[in-house]
């Protein structure tokens, strides 16, 4: 073997974090089956030297696993084309094979070949509280690795709400101090893929959109991808006719509840929740299939302010236009069931929202003019604050 | 000398666990099971409406999704010894019978397969001896010549392209890996298939909950899902239709594919029924309600001692005082103040953390005992307890597993050989294979009793003043789960969960009794300190879930103070 083809052996091994003994033992048995010569080891490292798959490294925080478990449902692309074809996820704590230091490492020497050029993606939120001691992953805390990996990072993707705007973990009050990427990484631009998870394609598309044509989808003032995140759920939700003619399950199994009526009276959040749950529903079965489709009120899990703060049964602030008046008004009471009912739950409930309906007035229509503020500012390149689709950060 | 190995980060898991062993002569003869990471949920919860409990905890992990909601309704459904309309059982356990099989096949071949199958040895099989050895095993039709040729080549062009993403680095001609190329090569295979496969089983989860992971379906009282066949909005036939349809795609994958890799995988590694016991009391609670009130139920529980079937006692429902009398939680060793065992409604925890300390405090989870002594929960023991009871699919399935390994092994085994690392990964294959038969008959009673015109979903919850105490529990996926209620004047006043993998990855106890990680990886060979892949074995025959290990129950006086700084 000659001695640049051995070199270039070994600077591979060392990129992709492999003892050089393991490495040559590993290119001679894939030489051995692809039926190459012994110079296997330069084809191999030919090809490395050409068109690579973006790189991405995913860290987890104080996260459930939700959001990696979201990729397992997908199915265009699925997780095994996008990791085996699309993308190399060089660092997973849930799918990688190797563990400990050699997980770390493989997670340096793909961070280092890269420098400048890799993806990082943020499942979980940050403990920031007690200098981060809530978090600790291979001896550093999370604190340490977001910073660390962020530095040489092309684009950082916060996945999930935990990440996004701090979830779960930053509910109530905050044992841990818990706190979303943004606030970690001020000086960065951090997209938002907010949900609890969020809908799986929300991400891909966001990833295979920077793989394909190298660009990141455009962004509202929340640092949310516009075709995922444009829309309050009001507005493309199939049971919106029913607000509109005033038709409302009161009560889960009753005879509005059987019929498909609108969920608002059960506390439905759709009417102050920015996402597309009801135009792409989950997993790909049709049928409506998304929360509201089963008939469970939505209860705002990609929204901060509404997801895990709100309570499930509290009635929702209504951001959109309201009924027509010739419609009966929408906190009208419909069949006698329904009075016993709304008066048991209200029993139940604590702090349940008695002054919807005035708040309903007053906030005509404000989604919508938002929504146009919006649009107005994203024309607007010389406008402030609206990240658009030049938002990849600069590699340092 | 003993020698230290530190495992940190073990992946492959859910969350952020470190494992820590002494290897003396080559043998495991110490072993730390660390948790490092907490949020607090619990503490969250304090104060809020019971009926949103499920949907904070649910979230305590999105693998094992589904269950810490089920464990809350039902907890919260306790305390008000509230019925839940028939309908709504099944819908439930259709649900969850859907969600163990999804995580179980990916727990197989997703999580810990890459313990056991060299994909790099893969690239060297003959795909046509492969298929023919696959063929001759099992009619499942996807080991054709074909198929597995056309694996191979993706795996050889993803090879090729050096870029080896999440299977850098990993134990690939480790010499404690034995299998031939072509059961590797099949093992690949199927590592690919199974990833549709469970997508079927999520398929399922996400007709019924609306969303997977973390479910939106479920409520106080029963499910959202209001059933109307002449409705187009609601559950209808067409839904049930598709989920019978999808239910019998997984149970060709599992009979003809999943059980038999596990036997075969199983037969080449049968050292491993010589290691990884550790604790052989177990315990499982009865699942799949029958019964509007939860007395009656088609898997039973028990607590089995020594590993000794004739020792069950049952458990049998949902007010049991053996279970709810027999739960407590040390966190003698845990990062916590107080050392006394506690139970579950009346427990403290203020955190203290201060670093790794081998003799003192070590993690951020806590040690569950049942009567005193720790206990192994997951698959291998609800299919003991299972057999103990006479369960006829699980015993049907239990013994084609036996009579395969020994058939191919040459080696005749019994029962005794599920005390350990590989026998867990049998057994939850067969509570795979058993479970698929259940949601057949759950699926079934459905139909039967909306045919009867029964169209109930929901009984609503109405909260006394004053305080009241409830348990819900669910044999989940990786064993026992308790969710812990107390709620004064319809609110959280204390909530505590006490999680499959608590019982599994808890450290000492307060009697410095080791838990079943522990316990399971004393004795285990280590061939390669730097490598030690058979810690990983063992570890990840637990299915280890850490977001689910850790948490923090609330009490009337808990403050998160006294936390040391690094």
């Amino acid at each position: 073997m000659s001695k640049s083809t051995e070199q270039q052996l070994e600077d591979l091994a060392a990129r992709l974090g492999l003892s050089r003994r393991h490495f040559l033992k590993f290119c001679t048995g894939v030489a051995a089956t692809l039926g190459l010569s012994s110079t296997a080891g330069m084809q191999m490292a030919h090809a490395v030297s050409q068109s690579r798959r973006p790189s991405v490294i995913w860290l987890s925080g104080q996260e459930c696993t939700g959001c990696t478990e979201s990729l397992l449902r997908s199915t265009h692309p699925t997780l095994e084309t996008l990791i085996l074809d699309m993308i190399s996820l060089d660092y997973s704590e849930a799918l990688c094979a190797a563990a400990g230091h050699q997980a770390e490492a493989a997670r340096h020497a793909a961070m280092e070949e890269n420098k400048g050029k890799y993806v990082m993606v943020v499942e979980g939120s940050i403990p920031t509280k007690d200098g981060g001691i809530y978090c600790k992953i291979a001896g550093k805390t999370m604190l340490q690795h977001v910073q660390e990996t962020a530095e040489h990072a092309a684009a950082i993707i916060a996945i999930g709400s935990c990440a996004s705007w701090g979830g779960v973990p930053s509910a109530g009050m905050n044992p841990t101090g818990a706190q979303p990427v943004h606030e970690i990484l001020p000086d960065k631009t951090i997209i938002n893929i907010p949900g609890c998870p969020p809908n799986p394609y929300n991400f891909l598309a966001t990833v295979l959109q920077y793989v394909t044509f190298g660009t990141l989808p455009e962004l509202d003032e929340k640092n949310r991808p516009r075709f995922a995140y444009g829309r309050i759920i009001h507005e493309n939700c199939e049971r919106r006719p029913h607000f509109d003619a005033g038709r409302f399950a009161s009560e889960f199994g009753d005879e509005g509840h059987r019929k498909g009526y609108c969920l608002y009276k059960l506390g439905c959040k759709g009417p102050e929740t920015y996402a597309n749950c009801s135009t792409q529903e989950f997993g790909d079965v049709g049928g409506g299939a998304w929360p509201v489709g089963v008939g469970a009120p939505c209860f705002g899990c990609t929204e901060q302010g509404v997801g895990f703060t709100k309570a499930l049964h509290e009635k929702s602030e209504v951001t959109t236009h309201s009924p027509p008046d010739i419609f009966p008004p929408i906190n009208a009471e419909t069949g006698e069931g329904a009075s016993a009912v709304s008066a048991g739950l209200l029993g139940a409930v604590i702090g349940a929202a008695a002054g919807a309906t005035a708040m309903t007035v007053k906030q005509l229509g404000k989604a919508e003019k938002e929504a146009e503020k919006d649009q107005m500012a994203a024309n607007n390149p010389d406008g402030q604050a609206v990240p658009g689709k030049d938002t990849v950060n600069e590699p340092q | 000398m003993a020698k230290r190995i530190i495992v940190d980060p073990v992946t492959r898991i859910e969350g952020h666990l470190r494992i820590d062993v002494e290897v003396e002569n080559g043998l495991v003869s110490k072993a730390w099971s660390s948790g490092q990471m907490w949020r607090g949920i619990e503490n969250i919860l304090k104060g809020r409406d019971p009926r949103d409990a499920w949907a904070f905890t649910q979230r305590i992990c999105g693998v094992c999704t589904t269950v810490h909601a089920l464990a809350s309704v039902r907890a919260v459904e306790n305390a008000l010894q509230l019925e839940v309309p028939l309908n709504a059982q099944y819908i439930r356990n259709l649900m969850v019978s859907a969600h163990a099989l999804h995580d179980h096949i990916v727990h197989f071949y997703h999580l810990s397969a890459l313990d056991w199958v060299d994909v790099v040895s893969a690239l060297d099989a003959d795909p046509k001896e492969a298929a023919k050895l696959a063929e001759s095993l099992s009619s499942w039709k996807l080991n054709s010549v074909h198929e597995l040729t056309a694996v191979q080549q993706k795996l050889k062009s993803f090879v090729a392209s050096g870029q080896l993403g999440i299977f850098a680095n990993g134990y690939w001609g480790h010499k404690a890996m034995k299998l031939p190329p072509e059961v590797n090569l099949i093992a690949a295979a199927h590592y690919l298939q199974a990833l549709e496969i469970q997508r079927e089983a999520n398929r399922i989860v996400t007709i019924i909950g609306g969303k997977s992971p973390h479910v939106q379906n479920l409520t106080v009282g029963g499910v959202t899902n209001s059933i109307n066949l002449d409705s187009q909005a609601v559950t209808n036939m067409e839904r049930l239709m598709y989920i019978k349809t999808l239910m019998d795609k997984m149970k060709d994958f599992v009979n003809n594919a999943y059980l038999v890799d596990v036997s075969i995988i199983g037969s080449f590694y049968l050292d491993w029924a010589g290691y990884g016991s550790g604790v052989t009391d177990y315990l499982c609670v009865p699942e799949m309600p029958l019964d509007t009130q939860g007395t009656q139920f088609s898997l039973p529980g028990g607590y089995i001692s020594n590993g000794d079937l004739s020792t069950l006692k049952p458990i049998t429902g949902f007010n049991d005082k053996y279970f709810i009398d027999g739960v407590k939680e040390s966190s003698k060793h845990s990062w916590y103040q107080g050392e006394e065992a506690l139970h579950p409604w009346d427990g403290e925890t203020d955190p203290n953390y201060d670093d790794f300390n081998d003799e003192g405090q070590y993690s951020w989870i806590k040690s569950p005992t049942f009567n005193g002594k720790p206990a192994q929960v997951g698959p291998l023991a609800s299919v003991l307890c299972l057999a103990a009871n006479g369960h006829e699919a699980t015993l049907k399935h239990l013994n084609f597993v036996i009579d395969t390994v020994s058939s191919v092994s040459g080696t005749n085994i019994d029962v005794s050989a599920l005390h350990s690392t590989i026998g867990r990964h049998a057994a939850r294959a067969v509570r795979a294979a058993s479970l698929l038969d259940e949601m057949d008959l759950q699926w079934q009673m459905l139909v039967d009793n909306i045919g009867r015109g029964d169209t109930d979903t929901f009984n609503r919850p109405d909260f006394p003043t004053g305080e009241i105490r409830g348990v819900g529990f669910h044999e989940a996926p990786r064993g026992v789960l308790s969710h812990w209620v107390v709620i004064e004047n319809a609110k959280i006043k204390n909530y505590q969960a006490v999680v499959p993998s608590t019982w599994n990855a808890g450290p000492r106890n307060q009697d410095d009794i080791p838990g079943p990680y522990e316990a399971s990886l004393m004795g285990n060979p280590i061939a390669d300190p730097d490598r030690p892949l058979e810690v990983l074995r063992t570890v990840h025959s637990f299915d280890p879930c850490i977001a689910c290990a850790i948490h923090l129950m609330d009490t009337e006086h808990n403050e998160i103070v006294k936390v040391k700084a690094l």
